[in-house]
């Protein structure tokens, strides 16, 4: 048992454990955040993906006592970590109902991490970046072209948005300098 | 109840669900409950206007939390943004509560527009009597009912006191399908904002106060006991609370966490009574089959007598292996026994038999367990068990406290009930023109039902008069079943015996049609030119119908017009639960490997209730019918079931789904099943692309084997 450090959701979690322990059964156990699901233990299904300083990380074969330190999001605090939606959703998790992904919706949470660790380094991706991205994840509901509906919808919106933000901008700067005139 | 609920509960609905409408109008009702109006077990309206339906099945991903209020909602004149949904636990109110064949729309959907009808019926009158104008002149409209003559109108929370103290009536006027608002709309699926957030709870994420986490060693060989164990070790691991044998064969290590219950367990030392299996391989399970072949097999189906045909023959055999669900949530429960009583959070597709089985197991009358019942990720069949339930029950019992048993995702490979190993034997006699006049198929498999002690009528198994039926009006058709036996543990597993039937059926069907040099297209539709009602148990199946779906698939995957080059198609189709479905399948070679493109399917499955639901289910039985055709096969070796986990056995990744087209016939027919019907035909249509692309016939599954 050591006692281990970890920012999760961007609180400091101090948690008890042997330093061996998966972090998926941290978060799932320790931290009572269940939306990170056990799926394989061996990191082939991806159900368990969080971030890890950013990168997508599968939580199942990932020792607590490597994160020490580190900052970990989970789906709980995926939409504070990057900023929320109309809805208080993240882009994805809108993307995701709008585009009717989840059947059993058990993979859904790690199939969002993924997508949302992608769109932070490719905001726009191509179909082959979107299957690179998210081979490692799977679905036995047969999801995946809606997931792949779903990552170009939350990608079109979140330009969208941008454009919109920067149009505004740029209006609110044209109306702030016909004021000071 | 018995294994055998699953067959008599689509029975039961196929004919018109009788016995479910009487089940159905239980003294559950609004002259009893004062706080709020409940003319039936599925509906409740409170004064305050919250109108709540109970859902009596279970959501493993089909969208029943959506699809069956929908139903009830339309015939209530609901305002949908109202609606608010509870899911049943195990209940003697519904009936048999069993999710499973493809059949929750429709066997509830007469129940559901009844209980909908009724109560609007009722809220009508309600108004009637309290404005003391006729009911004629009083409608119901969203949620409201309206006087148009004198303005008035009352939302139904308003009128529930009244209309609780009116009669139930028993046969309601129903709604016809062109004025339906709500059936037919692609209404977004309820549950899928909790499902995006990860709020929402599986049976994995039950937590309960002091509760304890339990993984179990089970013997490796199927059937075998435990003689002996040694906890030593388990014991240093901190955390672990309990070791302990669980019935015969397995041995239950007990921890205040997942990861030290699964320590505990990998240094838990067991030896084991290996039993009668321990050399059983897959090879002695085929070699079996083939021996069980020249057996007189029961007759299924029997049009004429096609060994009086002659003709020129066309015979073949086709194989089919274990498989196993693999749903994406391995298997789980949460019990807690306190003596007296014991309750269950249970992802589960039988509460009913989680009930039962877990009464009997820990000595409890089945009223005094009750049984909660999660969303499921993922069932596909693996959850008409309950092994995990009483797995749990009997943990709690010996610990004396709440405990999540948890399957690993090694557990849940090897410890399933497999999809049953499977041979086909077809011979056909040919017109001058190379059709069959005679069609034999004989399905040589063992039984399901039969191996849990519920063999069916006639020594037919009783799945397969949902899952090997006629297709095609030949004039002489035969349809014969030998039930094997096995060891290998059976289960009911997404389109159950149909799978293997079509691949079987309509692989052989393009060989004919090749053999006669036509298009296989065309061979199919000339088979079924003449307008034919084809009775099959409780089915008719209509030639009529099966055409629809092949010519609709077709015309979509524009099957006259050429391909790029390098490409090729197959086609196939398959009626089972009910439904009709014809699929077209576009592959490229690579490395003497197919790459499937595309898949265009085209389904006719009466009234569409919801058709982005339907459009996910379909696509999604494509991909997992995709991953049964090219790689699924589980082995035994030993005794033991070899594959353990995702690398093994390999379920689809993105990199190799297809573009699934879908596309239904415009119907107002009652509807019917959607969960497995797209199941059975990709399997033929993959084999029939393949033989276009190399000549090479698939006999055996999977193809990439």
């Amino acid at each position: 048992m050591n006692d281990i450090t970890l920012r999760v959701n961007g609180s400091e979690r101090k948690v008890s454990v042997s330093p061996d322990t998966p972090l998926l059964w941290v978060l799932r156990d320790t931290l009572e955040l269940s939306g990170t699901k056990f799926g394989c233990g061996a990191g082939l299904c991806g159900a368990c993906t969080v971030h890890i300083d950013g990168d997508a990380v599968r939580s199942c074969s990932t020792p607590v006592s490597q994160v020490a330190g580190k900052s970990v999001t989970t789906i709980e605090g995926l939409s504070a970590s990057e900023g929320l939606s109309a809805s208080g959703l993240h882009i994805l998790q809108a993307a995701w109902i709008a585009e009717e992904v989840p059947q059993c919706g058990y993979c859904q949470t790690g199939q969002i991490m993924s997508a949302a660790a992608l769109l932070k380094k490719t905001p726009h991706p191509t179909d082959d970046q979107i299957t690179q991205a998210m081979n490692g994840n799977l679905c036995r509901c047969g999801t995946y072209e809606r997931i792949r509906k779903a990552i170009h919808w939350a990608a079109d919106a979140a330009n969208n948005a941008r454009r919109e933000t920067a149009k505004n901008r740029f209006q609110d700067e044209e109306h702030g300098n016909g004021g000071a005139q | 109840m018995s294994p055998l609920s699953r067959r008599e509960f689509v029975a039961a609905g196929v004919a018109a669900g009788a016995g479910l409408v009487i089940g159905f109008y239980l003294p559950h009702g609004a002259s009893s409950n004062k706080e709020s109006f409940s003319p039936n077990a599925y509906l409740r309206i409170t004064p305050g206007n919250k109108i709540t339906i109970v859902v009596a099945r279970s959501e493993m991903g089909q969208g029943v939390r959506t699809a069956l209020p929908m139903i009830l909602a339309e015939e209530l004149e609901a305002d949908w943004k109202q609606i608010e949904i509870e899911q049943a636990g195990a209940s003697t109110l519904f009936g048999d509560q069993t999710t499973g064949g493809s059949a929750s729309i429709r066997t509830c959907w007469d129940p559901m527009r009844k209980a909908g009808a009724a109560a609007r019926e009722m809220l009508i009158t309600a108004a009637a009597l309290a404005w003391g104008v006729p009911r004629s002149a009083c409608t119901a409209d969203s949620g409201r009912i309206r006087h148009a003559a004198s303005g008035r109108s009352a939302s139904y929370g308003e009128l529930v006191i009244k209309a609780g103290t009116l009669p139930i009536p028993t046969d309601p006027p129903l709604k016809q399908s062109k004025d339906y608002k709500i059936v037919g709309q692609g209404l977004p699926r309820l549950d899928s904002p909790a499902k995006v957030t990860g709020e929402a709870v599986f049976g994995i994420d039950v937590r309960l106060p002091g509760m304890k986490h339990a993984v179990l060693s089970r013997c490796p060989v199927i059937g075998g006991k435990v003689s002996g164990f040694d906890d030593k070790e388990s014991k240093k691991i901190s955390g672990v609370s309990y070791v302990g044998k669980i019935g015969d064969s397995a041995v239950a290590v007990v921890a205040n966490s997942v990861w030290s219950a699964m320590e505990g367990r990998r240094v838990l030392n067991v030896t084991w009574d290996e039993g009668s299996n321990k050399d059983l391989n897959t090879a002695a399970v085929i070699a079996s089959l083939k021996q069980a072949a020249s057996k007189k097999g029961a007759s299924v189906y029997l049009a004429g007598d096609p060994a009086k045909v002659a003709g020129r023959r066309i015979s073949a055999e086709y194989q089919s292996p274990f498989m196993a669900h693999a749903p994406m949530e391995p298997g789980n429960c949460t019990a807690h026994y306190q003596g007296t009583k014991c309750e269950l959070w249970a992802p589960t597709q039988v509460p009913q038999d989680c009930r039962d089985s877990v009464a009997a197991a820990i000595g409890l009358d089945p009223d005094r367990v009750k049984v909660n019942v999660t969303l499921m990720g993922g069932g596909f069949g693996r959850r008409l068990e309950h092994d995990y339930a009483v797995e749990a029950a009997l943990v709690s019992k010996a610990i004396k406290a709440p405990v999540k048993v948890i399957w690993t995702r090694e557990d849940d490979m090897r410890f399933s009930t497999y999809r049953p190993a499977s041979l086909h034997q077809l011979s056909a006699a040919l017109d001058g023109s190379g059709f069959p006049v005679a069609l034999t198929h004989r399905i040589v498999a063992p039984s399901i039902s039969g191996q849990k002690g519920q063999p069916g009528p006639n020594n037919v198994d009783p799945d397969l008069p949902d899952e090997a039926g006629p297709v095609y009006g030949i004039p002489y058709y035969s349809i014969e079943y030998v039930m094997t036996e096995t060891p290998v543990p059976l289960g009911w597993m997404r389109s159950v015996y149909a799978l293997q039937a079509a691949f079987a059926l309509e692989s052989f069907i393009d060989e004919l049609a090749v053999a006669a040099g036509k298009d296989p297209l065309e061979y199919r539709l000339h088979l079924l030119t003449k307008d034919q009602d084809l009775q099959y148990f409780a089915t008719t199946w209509h030639t009529a119908r099966m055409r629809g779906v092949l010519q609709l698939a077709a015309e979509k995957a524009r099957w006259n017009k050429p391909l790029p080059a390098g490409h090729y198609r197959g086609i196939a189709c398959f009626g089972c639960f009910a439904s009709y479905m014809a699929e077209v399948v576009e592959i490229t070679m690579e490395n003497d490997q197919p790459r499937v493109h595309r898949v265009v399917a085209a389904v006719d499955c009466g009234q569409v209730v919801n058709p982005r639901i339907l459009e996910q289910q379909i696509q999604g039985g494509i991909v997992y019918a995709l991953a049964n055709a090219l790689r699924a096969k589980i082995t035994i070796q030993n005794g033991r079931v070899v594959e353990g986990n995702f690398d093994d056995y390999a379920p689809l990744r993105m990199d190799e789904t297809p573009a699934v087209e879908v596309y239904s016939v415009s119907s107002t027919e009652a509807p019917t099943g959607i969960g497995e019907p797209s199941v059975p035909p990709l399997a033929p249509a993959l084999c029939n692309a393949i033989y276009a692309a190399t000549k090479k016939r698939i006999r055996a599954l999977p193809v990439l084997s």
